[in-house]
């Protein structure tokens, strides 16, 4: 049986929600950074998953831009999470709240 | 390409004021600057008389000379461009601007020496030049407009020349401020021309065929305007030269907008001489000349401007009578030689204001160079009380001034005398166009005349208090205690050799100046050649009253009555003279009537009237109410609005990371949801 492109959709959407899903019940920074990383790669999946079913390497190359614009977020991040824990000793989100009302 | 060179007129000016402007001021030669300011007037000079004279030049020739330098305002039917012409009219006032500009730059020159701030003087001066000239030759009301507004602004410079007087800040102040409410006037006016003719042109344009309609032209196929008060309101003819003359009033300052130009005497004499008594000021007159074909379909707006004419002839002239400061004499001189020019424009006598317009310039700018050579000479003393007897010092500003005293009284052979008795005899026998009756020329003849006596009168007794009598300036202990007298006590010399060939050169055109109008009545008696050469030239350019034949001028009878008023006019000034030295020569120091001494407390009038109520209006209405009130509370109000929102705002910012990415969440769905809904636009190429 030959793959669909909506196998690769329903995985993306599937894949997509988890990370969603993550962000906002996971307290754990880290853990919420990979939750992050997965809901680019679900998207990832999508672009190219439509550019082979178009044949159209628009969506090859958008991948490559949202990889890049990942490995820049995921150097940042991390600076802030190491710069995070080195102040309070603590990975847990609902700690860094001092900004607050 | 030969009529390329009519820029030069304006630009060498600029040229100039820009070379002492930015290299002047560092090199801080006077003999430098004085050489650029002259040299550039004197080339505008020699391409002014080319232009003119040379054959088929323009006052030689029935075609105006156009320059058109660049486009400038294309804006739907609304063509102004910066350009040039030079007709007839342009022509002779660009001749005598220029001319009389160069005299009294030379005579600055040494009148200024030793300022420090030189070349900042003669920068302004050309710029006042390329001004003027701009306004003369301008080919449409936009750019004269440019031209109106350049001399205004030079006219402030130089009245506020010497910047560490209060008094002259204050002048200048006033005279800008004044003309401001005169230039609302013109504004209007070249809106309201734009409108009703559809063009700002005054001279047809070549290119686009002769037959294209200017906004002069414009008004030849139109029927007169009736005269009626209502006529001024109708949006006609009247109503655009209404608006005009209200410009020309402040220009050329007239009741009522007339207070700024005795104040004016606060700048430099020459600049007094050049400004405020030769160029300048006759701007309105040019103006109002130049619109004579809208004029003459306007009598109300005519009998206005013979009305307001007349009666700030004699006002002037009466305030004139008793003023001690030799320059505010001459002001309210002017003043007055500017009523009349007024009165021969109402009465339709166009040509004869032109004509007066250039013996004035010269003997006018003659007195007032005189006088700034008696205030050089007297180490800037300028109240007559503390003059007298300097004939003996002075010789050569004495012989000149003499001409220039016989040349405005009205004495005959010398300039004054013809173009004054022209206007009188024009103001006499005026067709009942723009006046309500033919005894009501009788009536603004009878006034000229009278002022033309108080003008004999008051120019006698500057004449005897300054250079007759008793020397007085030895005795008045009051001149010591001045801060910027030099020298010890007072000892008057006459001025060196730059300063008097100017006076020389002015007197000696003061003399023979009025042989370009002499009067076929006059003529008539020596030869059958009509001799008014000022007519000749101007006729072709001149809007004429349509006269009845009852009228046809060069009759027995008529040249009989010239003849008559001519006499008449001789006898009143002779009668002046006479006054004038039997009342003061012996009693310089006369008390004069204090309400004209105080120049009928005008000032202080519109002081009360006016200026008070303004500022209290501005201070208590507009600043207490409106800006306190309104302005700051609108401001503050908006100020309070957002920080309220703020206040209400920040409550969503609850520290609670995850809260925001769910909010994120929620607006990503929303978008999303948005999309499902209303269904996503597919972008073709």
């Amino acid at each position: 049986m030959e793959p669909q492109l909506s196998w690769y959709l329903a995985l993306s959407a599937v894949l997509f929600t988890i990370g969603v899903t993550g962000v906002i019940i996971k307290r754990n920074i880290i853990a919420m950074f990979m939750c992050i990383e997965l809901m680019l790669n679900a998207v990832n999946l999508t672009f190219v998953a439509f550019a082979s079913f178009f044949q159209d390497v628009t969506g090859q190359l958008f991948v490559f831009i949202v990889m890049t614009v990942a490995a820049a977020e995921a150097a940042v991040g991390l600076g802030i999470i190491i710069a995070i824990f080195r102040n309070r000793e603590s990975l847990d989100v609902d700690d860094a709240s001092i900004l607050k009302l | 390409m030969e009529t390329n060179i009519l820029s030069l007129i304006i630009f060498a000016p600029l040229a100039g004021a820009a070379i002492n402007w930015f290299v002047g001021r560092r090199v801080r030669n006077e003999r430098f600057i004085g050489v650029v300011a002259c040299g550039s007037i004197a080339v505008s000079t020699l391409v002014a008389f080319y232009l003119a004279f040379k054959t088929d030049g323009a006052l030689r020739s029935e075609t105006p000379l156009l320059d058109h330098i660049w486009t400038w305002l294309q804006v739907g039917s609304l063509h102004a461009d910066f350009a040039l012409g030079m007709d007839r009219l342009s022509g002779t006032y660009a001749l005598f601007v220029t001319f009389v500009g160069l005299l009294i730059h030379v005579f600055a020159v040494g009148y200024m020496h030793g300022d420090t701030g030189f070349y900042r003087f003669f920068a302004f001066l050309n710029l006042f030049m390329f001004s003027m000239l701009t306004l003369v030759l301008a080919d449409n009301f936009v750019l004269m407009f440019v031209g109106w507004e350049g001399v205004g602004l030079c006219s402030y410079l130089l009245i506020g020349y010497y910047i560490d007087r209060k008094e002259a800040g204050d002048a200048a102040k006033k005279a800008f401020i004044t003309n401001r409410i005169g230039d609302w006037g013109f504004v209007l006016g070249i809106m309201l021309t734009f409108f009703v003719t559809g063009s700002v042109s005054f001279f047809a344009n070549p290119a686009a065929g002769a037959a294209t309609q200017t906004a002069l032209s414009y008004f030849k196929n139109q029927p007169v305007d009736p005269f009626t008060a209502g006529a001024i309101f109708a949006g006609g003819a009247t109503s655009i030269a209404v608006l005009l003359f209200i410009g020309a009033v402040g220009k050329s300052a007239q009741i009522p907008l007339y207070v700024w130009l005795p104040d004016a005497m606060a700048g430099p004499t020459p600049v007094s001489a050049l400004i405020h008594a030769a160029t300048m000021v006759t701007a309105g007159v040019y103006m109002i000349v130049r619109c004579s074909e809208i004029f003459i379909h306007a009598p109300t707006a005519m009998f206005i401007v013979a009305i307001i004419g007349a009666a700030t002839a004699l006002f002037a002239a009466t305030i004139g009578l008793a003023q001690n400061d030799i320059k505010k004499v001459l002001a309210y001189s002017t003043i007055s030689q500017l009523g009349y020019m007024f009165l021969a424009c109402g009465v339709g006598a166009f040509i004869a204001a032109i004509f007066h317009v250039i013996t004035h310039a010269f003997f006018k700018a003659l007195l007032f160079l005189g006088s700034g050579s008696v205030i050089h000479g007297m180490h800037h003393e300028q109240d007559m009380r503390r003059m007298g007897g300097l004939k003996k010092y002075m010789p050569i500003t004495f012989a000149t001034m003499l001409t220039g005293w016989l040349a405005i009284s009205g004495v005959p052979i010398f300039a004054g005398f013809f173009s004054k008795d022209e206007i009188l005899w024009r103001t006499w026998s005026a067709p009942p166009f723009s006046l309500p009756s033919t005894a009501f020329s009788k009536f603004l003849w009878a006034i000229g005349a009278l002022t033309a006596l108080l003008t004999a009168v008051y120019m006698t007794r500057m004449m005897v208090m300054t250079f007759w009598g008793s020397e007085r300036f030895r005795e008045s202990p009051a001149v010591h205690e001045k801060p910027d007298v030099h020298h010890g006590p007072v000892e008057p010399h006459e001025s060196p050799w730059i300063m008097t060939v100017p006076l020389i050169v002015l007197a000696v055109l003061s003399t023979i100046g009025g042989f370009i109008g002499i009067p076929y009545a006059l003529s008539a008696a020596f030869t059958d050649r009509n001799v008014n050469v000022i007519e000749h030239t101007l006729e072709p350019v001149v809007a004429k009253i349509e006269t009845t034949p009852a009228h046809a001028t060069d009759s027995s009878e008529e040249i009989a009555a010239e003849r008559l008023l001519a006499g008449l006019s001789v006898s009143v000034g002779l009668l002046g003279i006479g006054i004038g030295w039997y009342a003061f020569q012996k009693r310089p120091l006369l008390a004069m009537p204090r309400l004209l001494e105080n120049k009928y407390y005008v000032d202080e009038v519109y002081d009360t009237a006016l200026i008070h109520p303004i500022e209290a209006g501005s201070r208590e209405g507009l600043w207490k109410i409106i800006d306190v009130g309104v302005i700051d509370g609108l401001l503050h109000s908006i100020g309070e609005v957002v920080t309220e929102f703020g206040r209400l705002a920040r409550h969503l910012q609850a520290g609670f990371v995850r809260g925001y990415a769910a909010i994120i969440l929620v607006g990503a769905l929303i978008l999303i949801g948005l999309f499902a809904y209303l269904g996503f636009p597919v972008m073709t190429p």
